[in-house]
């Protein structure tokens, strides 16, 4: 047994499930904070990929990845206001907006990104964040190449789900959170600042999901690539209804996905003789799997979805 | 529970006619005129390139025709699953396994006259979509899992089936490349206009519309369609198989996207092969929103989006404006059209500052 846990190709499994389900899990918090709020994030994915091209960008001209995060970070908060505008203040088809917004992000982004670099063959790159040498740490068994081999970003990603955790059970603006995701008229009369409070999630939930892209341009890649978030942006949806839209519940299901990743990864090298594409299928057979297995079992929020407009009833 | 109360079967707002869709165009082209002059080319410049190459010569109009064929197929497939209340993101996938299966009944039954072998193949095209878009209709209504999500994933799974196939099983002999054998003469779609690569696609287009349009205004089918739509819990209670009209929708989707596939394999490409859609069923998710999911509708913003595609590549070589350009208009349409739900709260807005200053 301890033979496997220190087998350097178990190691290395661990230490990359870790670092692929660090994307989705930011994303998924992001979602979290929108759900609790009532505000379906369908834009997740759009959000991702503003991100993961915003940081390219502003780490690629100043040299400094945190420069890029940071960009990131605000350009994710534009978005999420951005979306925020229409399901909120509009009452629009939350659906809708987010695949919109979603198709826009592609657009936009390669728009830009092809009047930045031009159509060259040549790829432009950073150089990405660096795993943080933790000494003796990352030889503990399990947890070592688990927690211990990550860069910085990596950590400000598990740092954030305890802070979600903290906020959203701890402090009053969490309590706010949930109050206006599952009873927004009785919130609204403990005189809770309905939309205010819906806009701070959605805005923080763009700041979290481009934090997630980021990470895809910043510290696993190095590059952007048109469409790089392949669909994160959804399964960081279904994430949150394994995770029950809960910190650590969202953290869990993320390693589940990123360990599913991370083995289709090896098997590729190995020769197990099953195709490839069968292997590449893998986080996305998941996604459906636990959608079909795990939805209604979660509990969403009551008003999650519903459009809430100030001194009016929304039940019909 | 059923499957009307789950939070995802939100009521779809159905969005404005064509006063509000040609807005929304304009509005979205004039934010795409911002964005080329901010590369510094002129606006009219680039939109006259793009509009030239793609309407302003024969061969030009028969193209932008060609491209026309599959968003108009899948945006008709969406528009149907919308007013039933199915949100169906995965045209993408559907299309590809029907062309897939287009392409692999086209290799299989080559030798068959023209007569048996492409319905053949359009049948099989379109039953191998319903197939793929009736999973989904089985997680929904078996499961409960939200469509929107299942489709999206069951569009990557898709393509990674395709590619397993097109590498392996139904790869051509005889060629290095992941894609199937050229179809013979009789699996082809005939051309319309010679010199061009107008195909009979384009027909099959006119009658799925029409034949939609009957169906959605003429038919109690298609009536009970557009009840469940609206109103789930109003149909159920008037005794409408919700569940039912919620499966065909899905069925119908699918088999109008496997269709697109089936055409594009039968009348532009000639086989099946790997890169059959740039993202087809996605911009077809557009089509229906600004055709307001009306046939006719559906089919002019169809032509409207294709020429915008057509022209893309001509205004980025002449005008040195990105195509994908194309991409962000096509966004930028949809929350146009939504975003008109502003004006009458902006409306009330400034009505209310005026009235406190008077």
């Amino acid at each position: 047994m301890l033979g496997l846990l220190t087998d350097p190709t178990f190691v290395g499994f661990l230490s990359a499930s870790m670092r692929l389900a660090i994307p989705i899990m930011l994303a998924a918090l992001g979602g979290l904070l929108a759900e609790r709020s009532g505000v379906l994030n369908i834009g997740l994915e759009g959000m991702m990929l503003v991100g993961a091209f915003v940081g390219f960008v502003a780490a690629y001209a100043t040299g400094h990845l945190m420069v890029g995060v940071a960009s990131a970070v605000l350009a994710g908060i534009a978005a999420g206001l951005i979306l925020g505008v229409y399901t909120i203040t509009l009452g629009a088809n939350q659906v809708v907006v987010g695949i919109a917004l979603n198709l826009l992000a592609i657009g936009i982004t390669s728009f830009f990104y092809r009047l930045i670099f031009g159509a060259g063959t040549e790829r432009p790159r950073i150089d990405a964040f660096v795993p943080l040498d933790l000494g003796s740490l990352a030889d503990i068994p399990f947890i070592g190449p688990l927690l211990f081999r990550q860069d910085a970003l990596a950590y400000v990603a598990l740092g954030l789900v305890l802070v979600t955790w903290f906020v959203m059970a701890k402090t009053r603006f969490g309590l706010d959170v949930r109050a206006v995701g599952e009873h927004p008229e009785a919130a609204e009369t403990l005189g809770v600042n309905v939309h205010g409070i819906r806009y701070f999630a959605i805005g923080l939930s763009g700041a979290l999901a481009a934090l997630g892209g980021a990470f895809l341009s910043l510290s696993a890649t190095g590059v952007f690539i048109d469409g790089m978030t392949a669909g994160r942006g959804y399964i960081a949806l279904a994430i949150l209804i394994l995770g029950r839209r809960h910190a650590v519940g969202v953290l869990l299901a993320s390693l589940l996905f990123g360990a599913a990743d991370a083995l289709q990864l090896r098997a590729q090298i190995l020769p197990t003789g099953v195709p490839f594409q069968f292997l590449l299928m893998l986080p996305y057979v998941l996604t459906i799997i636990v959608l079909a297995g795990f939805v209604g079992r979660g509990g969403a929020p009551a008003a999650l979805g519903v459009p809430f407009r100030r001194g009016r009833s929304n039940k019909e | 529970m059923t499957v009307t109360d789950h939070p995802g079967a939100m009521r779809l707002r159905l969005p404005p006619g064509l006063v509000g869709s040609l807005a929304a165009v304009a509005a979205a082209f004039l934010v795409g005129a911002l964005l080329i002059a901010a590369v510094g080319v002129s606006p009219l410049t680039a939109y006259g390139a793009l509009f030239e190459a793609a309407l302003g010569s024969r061969n030009g109009i028969a193209e932008t025709l060609v491209r026309t064929v599959p968003l108009a197929l899948c945006g008709l497939g969406i528009a149907l699953a919308f007013r039933a209340g199915v949100f169906n993101v995965g045209a993408e996938g559907q299309l590809f396994l029907g062309g897939t299966a287009a392409g692999a009944i086209g290799v299989l039954g080559a030798g068959w006259p023209a007569y048996v072998l492409l319905p053949a193949m359009a049948l099989s095209a379109a039953l191998a979509g319903g197939l793929w878009s009736g999973l989904a209709a089985w997680l929904k209504l078996r499961f409960r899992a939200d469509e929107l999500i299942t489709t999206i994933m069951l569009n990557y799974v898709a393509i990674h089936l395709v590619s397993f196939l097109l590498h392996g099983p139904l790869k051509d002999p005889n060629g290095a490349l992941a894609q199937t054998a050229r179809l013979t003469g009789d699996g082809r779609l005939p051309v319309l206009l010679a010199g061009t690569r107008l195909h009979a696609g384009i027909l099959i287009v006119l009658v799925a519309a029409i034949l939609a349009h009957l169906f959605l205004w003429r038919r109690t089918n298609g009536f009970r369609l557009r009840v469940v739509g609206l109103n789930p819990r109003a149909a159920e209670n008037a005794g409408i198989d919700v569940r039912r009209t919620i499966l065909f929708g899905f069925l119908i989707c699918g088999a109008l996207a496997g269709l697109a596939g089936f055409s594009e394999v039968a009348g532009v490409q000639r086989r099946m092969i790997e890169n059959l859609s740039p993202g087809f069923g996605y911009t077809a998710i557009i089509v229906a929103l600004l055709g307001a999911t009306n046939p006719f509708g559906v089919v002019a913003s169809a032509f409207l989006f294709a020429a915008l595609q057509i022209g893309a590549s001509t205004m980025e070589s002449a005008a040195g404006v990105p195509s994908t350009l194309t991409t962000v208009i096509q966004g930028l349409v949809v929350l146009f059209l939504i975003g008109r739900a502003a004006l009458p709260l902006l409306r009330d807005w400034v009505a209310d500052r005026f009235r406190r200053r008077g």
